[in-house]
């Protein structure tokens, strides 16, 4: 997800530490994905979320899309603004969440779970390698700040 | 340009300690919301409290015997139709006829008026009224800006919360009129005006009292309790106002959109005498718009955003001017410019959205009424 950055915030910090499951991987556009064998999990990250603010509308693909690394999958819209997602793997898609429709609001407060964007079938499973480790990304999220 | 070039209201530093985040309007470092967020700020205002930084809105002052008399030739509505205490919404103009600024003028007495416009264009506005001022104007102008601090107190409960703090019979005092007293002991300016549809007073006090009223305001309303007032930010303040379909200077108003375009006819006094831009509006009037403003409400899935193309049976035909998420009413409104033809209440439109053309339809405007 882009857009995250184009705010000229100033440093905030939260008052707990943004969330980042040990056990998921990330991409530096803040996304989280979810690996099972060849299906590939994704949503954003608590850190997107918290940026992005109140989450009114996303925009989703449909089943059967097929995209490629890097390439936009769709939209997440606050009140004020309009961020691009990113898939950071290729594939095609094989479910999408369509609770997001009546409930974007999901996506701010269980971004991991009940916030799930997409289900996609991965084109190169190997692509998932080079995907941060939580680790990885939390030292992202501090050197950018 | 980096943070140090912005200015900053008196509120600065409570803005951040209430965990505002901080953006660039127009050359301010204002917050576009704080912790609670967007949708929360904006219904607190509506169904309790909501409080509002205003302090980066311009003042200028025209004091003399020909104060009426001169700011009745710039603007659009009749100054001379004003008594003491009353203040009301016009427009310079240029011209064209085209928008310079909309403002409120207050008058304050025959020889003293206060025109309040926005952040945005104070240094532009007050550029254009001086060079259309001479000594032949038998006034004086003053740009008394950095003079003033103002906040603004919004929703039901915006009454019961001022008044603690005043002498002033508030429920005295009606809708766009205004008083001279004080708040909390400070000299102020009590307006019962305001840009979010709701009740509620606008309160213009001496800079360095700004954070004195405002944390004031802040404990009376109850902040930090369930329900209580909340600190909105300039996010909410946009929501609020499209839903009541209030109009924002370079969004439906500009330069080259005269007040017939926006709706804005009944602010319009072509037989009050001579200003700038009435031959042109005469001229306009008698012809007829190509452009009017309307409201509309999205009937499939999206948000419409400003300046996303319109269509209707698809020839584009209009642009958005204002679209966004109605956290009160729960839909997707907007503002839009279309041919006159096509701004009856139940036109059916297309607005391009990132190259989806979703369905739309033209309603009637404000979008949100408060009840009395």
């Amino acid at each position: 997800m882009r857009g995250v950055h184009d705010l000229t915030l100033s440093p905030f910090s939260f008052e707990t530490m943004s969330n980042i499951p040990e056990n998921l991987r990330y991409s530096k556009d803040h996304e989280w994905i979810a690996v099972d064998g060849d299906v590939a999990t994704i949503g954003i990250t608590d850190y997107a979320q918290h940026s992005l603010g109140d989450v009114v509308y996303v925009d989703l693909p449909r089943v059967g899309d097929k995209f490629d690394t890097h390439e936009s999958f769709g939209s997440v819209e606050s009140v004020k603004a309009v961020s691009e997602i990113f898939t950071p793997l290729g594939g095609e898609i094989t479910e999408v969440n369509d609770g997001l429709n009546d409930a974007p609001e999901s996506v701010n407060g269980e971004p991991y779970t009940s916030g799930w964007m997409i289900k996609m079938k991965m084109a190169n499973s190997g692509e998932a390698d080079a995907l941060l480790s939580a680790a990885e990304y939390e030292e992202y999220l501090e050197a950018s700040e | 340009m980096s943070e140090t070039e912005l200015k900053r209201t008196p509120l600065n530093a409570a803005h951040r300690a209430l965990g505002g985040k901080m953006v660039d309007f127009g050359g301010w470092d204002m917050p576009v919301q704080y912790k609670a967020g967007v949708i929360e700020e904006h219904l607190r205002c509506r169904n309790r409290a909501g409080l509002f930084d205003v302090s980066h809105m311009g003042e200028i002052w025209v004091t003399g015997k020909g104060a009426i008399a001169f700011v009745n030739r710039i603007v659009t509505n009749d100054v001379t139709k004003l008594v003491d205490g009353q203040a009301h919404y016009s427009a310079l103009t240029n011209e064209h006829g085209g928008i310079v600024d909309d403002l409120l003028v207050y008058r304050f007495g025959e020889e003293k008026l206060l025109l309040v416009v926005n952040a945005g264009t104070t240094d532009k506005d007050f550029a254009w009224i001086s060079t259309h001022h001479s000594d032949a104007d038998d006034c004086t102008i003053e740009n008394a800006s950095s003079k003033f601090c103002q906040i603004a107190v919004q929703g039901p409960e915006a009454l019961k919360i001022v008044q603690q703090v005043t002498e002033t019979q508030l429920d005295a005092i009606s809708y766009y009129h205004f008083s001279e007293g004080r708040v909390d002991g400070v000299a102020a300016i009590i307006s019962r005006t305001g840009y979010t549809g709701e009740d509620g007073f606008e309160v213009y006090a001496a800079p360095e009292f700004a954070e004195r009223l405002w944390a004031k305001f802040l404990e009376l309303g109850g902040y930090g309790t369930e329900n209580g007032i909340l600190p909105c930010g300039l996010a909410a303040r946009n929501t609020l106002r499209l839903e009541s379909a209030m109009s924002l200077y370079g969004h439906e108003l500009g330069d080259d959109i005269t007040p017939y375009e926006a709706n804005l006819g009944w602010i319009t006094k072509l037989a009050k005498g001579d200003f700038i831009g009435r031959q042109a509006l005469a001229e306009q009037k008698e012809a007829g718009v190509s452009r009017k403003l309307a409201g509309f409400e999205m009937i499939e899935p999206g948000i419409a955003r400003d300046g996303f193309d319109i269509y209707v049976d698809d020839e584009k035909c209009g642009v958005v001017t204002s679209g966004s998420p109605a956290p009160f009413l729960k839909k997707n409104i907007g503002l839009a410019f279309l041919p006159p033809a096509f701004t009856t209440v139940g036109q059916e439109i297309r607005i391009d959205i990132r190259g989806r053309r979703a369905a739309a339809v033209v309603v009637q405007t404000p979008f949100y009424k408060r009840h009395k």
